[in-house]
């Protein structure tokens, strides 16, 4: 399967050069960059791990482009993807986000369903990569 | 002019509260030279008075029965400080190409309301002008809140920032789509079509805004299934979706049940109608505060008073007074499809759902300055009538805040609900990339999309079969403001 997160997943995988240029939109907008990955795509797993932090005084592609390929270098299994965060009243949000690798096999998603009362069911969504440690997933064994 | 028919207020006492019958301007329900106070609401209604009437007493007659005037002169007024609860009309305008149409502006002190309370705002201020004999016709084009009145009200429970967060989606439009046929699928038959359309790309899908608890659906099998759906297309995609479970019922006490009901279930979003009123939607949006749910609004039946220019309420009041009640998402037009709707008229009540301080912004409909004073924005909704091949138009129209919703143009779609979707979502992203590449999307947009449907054969599909579909008629709630404006 492919996960859908992010602005741009229904696209086919970005080139560097495209990235560049949506880097270069954040900027334009006077948004700070930053690069997040992760190994555990739970939907709910807001706190991806942070690539240093957003990079509020850097205002040229160039400069986050290698910190992109910096954190790819240090993590080839993982989920890498760049924000675009806006800082002014209001909003104080992240405004833009997209994908920038992802691992070369997705496994997917466990669905668990609990019966609750009557006809009540819970679920519960677990990505079928956690069932091994942090680090050692997407790794094909290898860590 | 005679001397009763003056509009200046009498001032002698002995003279002003004679028993009889004064013109509302005698009475002081017209002051030219009031200069508004910042802590005033404002209000301008465009007047239609009967033959023979003055505008000047039409303005002080809206200002007078929406304030604390009756036909006939009490002296009960006496044991009050009167003047303060009177509304002010201080301006009087010919609607610009509309000979017989008059903008009249009214103040109100901020004593004469109730504080966070819709029901008494609008008891007010629609109460009974708009049945008065001597005006032909009447609509309130606009109103102004003081921000201590704002601050009054707890506004959107969730609102754009956090409803983004918490579904941890950024930089596009949020895409959804109503399930159709509106009535007569089964529960079980429903959820297919919420599980294709939300594998297929989107991030919402809606009930109708007539789907309760008919025959041929219970609630509680819409939710069971529905949420069965939700849940199966989470796992398929690793995305956050929802279905906007629609809990409009005929007490209070059963649309709480069902609110319940959801939030066990584990929905992030519910909706209602409307037409429940304003208390009800003061109240469930308390009850959405406190358990973290979306507010879906879906405006029906509003079409009934702020379509026709000459008399009503406009949307963008009605927006105004949702955003204060509290609702996150509110259907406000799409300009381009099915329904009535302006592009300027409708970017106007976008800027009212979205801004943190809206600027007089005429050719918009927009008379006035408001500030939001902090309160959360309303996420606006764009449905009936829109299909992939308008998303360049959209896109351009409507920015990234807003959830576009493709209702046929999904479940209509020639290869099935999910290839529906995928068009949709393809269409959006491809064009959304486009444009922060710096591309003219009004332009290149029908370019761009041939690109995508290039590798996405859903979407040429959707295109072969839409792509010329447009909805070319007049409007009829157009500006006064610029050339185009027709007469209404």
């Amino acid at each position: 399967m492919r996960v859908t997160q992010g602005a741009f997943s229904f696209l086919p995988d970005l080139t560097d050069e495209q990235i560049a240029r949506q880097v270069a939109y954040c900027l334009d907008k006077g948004w700070a960059v930053s690069v997040e990955f992760t190994d555990d795509i739970h939907p709910r797993n807001t706190y991806w791990e942070m690539w240093g932090q957003p990079m509020f005084d850097l205002r040229d592609p160039a400069g986050v482009m290698v910190e992109i390929r910096a954190c790819r270098d240090a993590n080839p299994n993982a989920y890498i993807r760049v924000n675009g965060f806006d800082s002014s009243r209001f909003w104080e949000a992240v405004r833009h986000s997209f994908i920038v690798q992802r691992p070369k096999y997705e496994p997917g998603f466990a669905l668990e369903r609990t019966k609750g009362k009557g006809r009540t069911t819970h679920y519960q969504i677990r990505p079928y990569a956690t069932e091994r440690p942090e680090g050692e997933r997407y790794t094909n064994g290898k860590r | 002019m005679a001397a009763d028919s003056n509009p200046t207020a009498i001032t002698d006492a002995k003279k002003r509260y004679r028993a009889g019958v004064l013109k509302y301007a005698q009475m002081g329900y017209w002051d030219g030279n009031y200069v508004p106070k910042d802590t005033d609401l404002l209000a301008v209604f465009r007047v239609t008075p009967q033959e023979g009437v003055d505008p000047i007493e039409a303005a002080a007659a809206v200002a007078g029965e929406s304030s604390t005037a009756t036909w006939t002169v009490v002296w009960t007024d006496r044991l009050t400080a009167c003047d303060a609860y009177r509304a002010k009309a201080y301006k009087v305008d010919p609607v610009p190409g509309t000979p017989g149409q008059y903008f009249c502006w009214i103040a109100y002190d901020l004593e004469l309301f109730e504080e966070g309370s819709i029901a008494n705002l609008t008891a007010s201020i629609i109460g009974n002008v708009f049945s008065f004999k001597p005006l032909k016709a009447c609509r309130l084009e606009d109103m102004r809140f003081p921000v201590a009145y704002v601050k009054t009200f707890r506004g959107p429970p969730t609102g754009i920032v956090v409803e983004r967060e918490r579904l941890d989606k950024f930089g596009r439009p949020l895409l959804g789509a109503t399930v159709k046929p509106k009535l007569g699928l089964s529960g079980k038959n429903y959820g297919r079509v919420v599980y294709e359309a939300l594998k297929g790309g989107l991030d919402f899908t809606k009930d109708d805004e007539n789907i309760n608890s008919q025959s041929f659906m219970h609630w509680r099998d819409r939710f069971l299934y529905g949420m069965e759906a939700v849940n199966r297309a989470m796992a398929a995609t690793g995305e956050v979706k929802g279905h906007y479970l629609n809990i409009t019922a005929g007490t209070m006490e059963e649309m709480y049940a069902r609110a319940e009901f959801a939030r066990d279930l584990g929905s992030v979003v519910i909706m209602v109608d409307l037409v429940i009123g304003w208390t009800a939607i003061q109240s469930i949006s308390n009850w959405a505060r406190q358990n973290d749910m979306i507010l879906h609004m879906h405006r029906a039946g509003h079409g009934t008073y702020t379509r026709q220019k000459n008399h009503g309420v406009s949307f963008r009041v009605i927006a105004k007074w949702l955003r204060l009640a509290g609702v996150d998402h509110l259907h406000a037009g799409t300009a381009v499809g099915k329904l009535e709707g302006d592009p300027l008229t409708v970017q106007g009540y976008y800027n009212v759902c979205r801004e943190a301080h809206n600027e007089v912004d005429l050719p918009r409909g927009l008379f006035f300055e408001q500030d939001w004073a902090g309160l959360r924005k309303v996420m606006p909704v764009a449905s009936g009538g829109i299909h992939a091949g308008q998303m360049h138009q959209l896109l351009d129209l409507f920015g990234d805040d807003v959830v576009l919703q493709f209702g046929g143009g999904t479940i209509g779609h020639p290869m099935g609900i999910h290839a529906g979707a995928t068009a949709n979502r393809v269409a959006l992203e491809a064009m959304v990339l486009a444009r922060n590449e710096g591309r003219d999307i009004a332009k290149e947009g029908p370019e761009i999309l041939r690109d995508a449907a290039r590798w996405c054969r859903p979407l040429a599909a959707a295109l072969e079969t839409w792509g010329d579909v447009t909805f070319q008629y007049t409007s009829t709630d157009t500006s006064d403001f610029v050339p185009t404006a027709i007469a209404s």
